[in-house]
């Protein structure tokens, strides 16, 4: 008999883990060397489907701690300012100090992302009648100003194919040695799942969880933290996944609820396996070049977007 | 909200003359500016720009306008709702479908690049309006990921493409006001003069729709008939001036609120006029301090995209108060 948080999870999470396997075995076969060669399998394809497997898990898991904190069911790291504020970050620090460590960029980027996420949130909390549609609204033109910022300076100093690099994921480049980083993300989603019971009572609002006992203050800050690492690490290391963030939790929600320990490892799992099946996709539409997964998922992703946008019964929203 | 320049009895001609003096005087400044006598040269190089960025200043500020006042608010833009990446979409589809060089005369790509552009929003606008009439913020949210999925859309296709062909292809994607065509520069004068006009012409019936589409409706206004030719209109002043010089975002959101800010009166024979003169202020003054100043010659429409950005969270975060 399983425990009762994991009631009516365990059979939907035996099939995502079925398929979850199913597609990081696609993942390792795809490409255009040959498999049995042990230096494509364990320098490059092994990394890749680990990256992918990573980044999907912690992009996805960054944007339903995101909409907790947020209360708002469309925000995403990609709606909040997020992204484009740890790119910006990640900009400057490499022109002001190009020779410097990666882990110290990944800083500048991270501490960039947390100061456009405080924005984002203290400019929803100046606007008392927010409906569930202006939040993400506000959080899109708030990476607009910021990305255009970024474009300009880009532009001025001959980097806009830097730019472009952080700006559209892409696991092509990803060789054994150059995406350890992500692990980073791994780490801080076991623990988000730590802090699951107090970031689903924050998302109840900051009232109700000082009535529950909680520090809200503090928890919110965990979070957003959390979600600034993981969206920085992934954007130093393969560039931003939009939207991933944002349908995967949605999609989950459907099914499984709003109690985060109990949806978390579905939503990492889920994050993992949409990844790696846009990034297969990419890479065998136009065998042997390819898609860069940034690209797919944003088509993918978006369309999603807008299906939810548009559905009728707007029960979950 | 009233300014201090439309408080007391300042009457709308008056401001009308003011911005209209205004950009005489730039226009003059742009064509003489440090031109060390070579006018042989200076003078058409410098003129057909100018004429550019006014044929823009005043389409992209008409087409604002008009489609504010369809949609009855004062944030939505055609741009924001998705046109500037629908333009590169279709830009890049031509391309992959029939190389840099498909269509042969440029002057008949261009007539062909306005006509699907102007098919395709009308469609999108109409279907989006009609469906969503009651929900403003859905209306602009799903404007907005339309864009995020044409412009994927576009990186998709740009994919298949070979590296020559991108980087033809790249110079459509940003507004450039240094390499018009004169022979298209032509054809997009009376393009968008005679959208201009009938626009103009619309100013009473506009007025009335301005109070709601069932007063609208009440007062005798054949509804349908007038939204379709608005957004026909629309369609073409942006087709064109986006085909012109590339896509301007956030001009038109800025330039129409200022108007709006300016005139001490609501009537769109004069909003519209005005919006023009603040949108030509806008561009000849911005490309003549980028160009002189900071000779910097292509980045104007970033420094509008992140201003009008601005303005935009603004008027957002005041809506919300």
């Amino acid at each position: 008999m399983a425990p009762p948080s994991l009631r009516g999870v365990l059979p939907v999470g035996l099939v995502l883990g079925l398929a979850l396997l199913v597609l990081a075995a696609a993942s390792l076969l795809v490409g255009v060397g040959d498999v049995g060669a042990p230096d494509i399998l364990l320098a490059s394809r092994v990394p890749r489907t680990l990256a992918l497997v990573l980044a999907g898990a912690g992009m996805a898991v960054a944007g339903v701690i995101m909409q907790l904190v947020a209360q708002n069911r469309f925000v995403e790291p990609s709606t909040a300012g997020t992204a484009e504020s740890a790119t910006l970050g990640m900009l400057l620090v490499t022109l002001l100090a190009p020779d410097a460590p990666v882990m110290v960029k990944m800083l500048a980027a991270t501490a960039s992302a947390l100061a456009g996420t405080i924005l984002f949130l203290r400019v929803l909390r100046a606007m008392p009648l927010r409906d569930r549609l202006t939040v993400p609204l506000v959080g899109i033109m708030l990476g607009g100003v910021v990305g255009s910022a970024s474009t300009f300076i880009a532009y001025r100093t001959d980097m806009l194919q830097f730019l472009g690099t952080w700006q559209a994921g892409d696991f092509s480049t990803v060789l054994r040695g150059r995406y350890e980083l992500l692990w980073l993300a791994a780490i801080l989603t076991l623990v988000a799942y730590g802090l699951a019971d107090r970031i689903t009572i924050a998302g109840l609002g900051r009232d109700a969880a000082i009535n529950l006992g909680l520090d809200h203050r503090r928890t919110v800050a965990g979070a957003v933290a959390i979600v600034a690492t993981i969206t920085a690490v992934t954007i130093a290391t393969v560039g931003a996944i939009p939207f991933l963030g944002l349908v995967v939790p949605n999609l989950v929600a459907m099914a499984a609820g709003d109690n985060l320990r109990r949806s978390l490892p579905l939503v990492a799992a889920s994050g993992a396996g949409l990844l790696l099946l846009c990034d297969v996709l990419g890479r065998v539409v136009r065998y042997p070049y390819e898609i860069p997964v940034g690209t797919v998922m944003g088509v993918v992703g978006s369309a999603l977007f807008l299906v939810l946008l548009l559905r009728r019964d707007s029960r979950h929203a | 909200m009233r300014s201090p320049l439309t408080q007391g009895r300042v009457s709308p001609a008056s401001v009308l003359a003011l911005l209209a003096l205004a950009t005489l005087g730039l226009a003059i400044a742009f064509m003489t500016v440090g031109a060390n006598g070579r006018w042989g040269f200076v003078l058409p190089f410098r003129g057909t720009k100018l004429a550019s960025l006014l044929l823009v200043a005043g389409a992209v500020a008409t087409a604002t306008v008009l489609f504010q006042t369809v949609s009855g608010n004062r944030i939505l833009t055609p741009a924001i709702m998705g046109f500037d990446e629908l333009y590169r979409l279709i830009q890049t589809g031509i391309v992959v479908a029939a190389g840099t060089g498909g269509l042969g005369d440029p002057r008949l790509r261009f007539l062909a690049e306005t006509g699907a552009m102007v098919l395709f929003a009308l469609l999108l606008y109409r279907w989006l309006l009609n469906r969503n009439g009651g929900n403003l913020h859905r209306l602009l949210l799903v404007g907005v990921v339309c864009g995020v999925l044409f412009r994927s859309l576009s990186q998709f296709l740009q994919r298949l493409l070979d590296p020559n062909q991108f980087v033809v292809l790249q110079s459509s994607y940003f507004a450039n006001f240094n390499a018009v065509r004169p022979d298209l520069l032509m054809l997009a004068a009376l393009g968008l003069v005679a959208a201009g006009v009938a626009a103009w012409r619309l100013s009473g019936r506009l007025d009335v729709l301005l109070l709601g589409r069932d007063e609208a409706v009440a007062l005798g206004i054949d509804y349908r008939k007038t939204l379709t030719l608005v957004l026909v209109l629309v369609a073409i002043l942006v087709s064109v001036s986006t085909a012109l010089v590339g896509p301007v975002t956030f001009l038109g959101l800025l330039v129409a609120n200022l108007a709006y800010r300016m005139m001490p009166s609501y009537r769109h024979a004069v909003v519209l006029p005005a919006a023009a003169l603040v949108a030509a202020i806008t561009l000849v003054g911005g490309q003549l301090v980028l160009e002189r100043v900071f000779s910097l010659n292509a980045a104007l429409s970033i420094v509008i995209e992140f201003l009008g950005g601005l303005t935009l969270l603004v008027l957002l975060a005041r809506r919300a108060q």
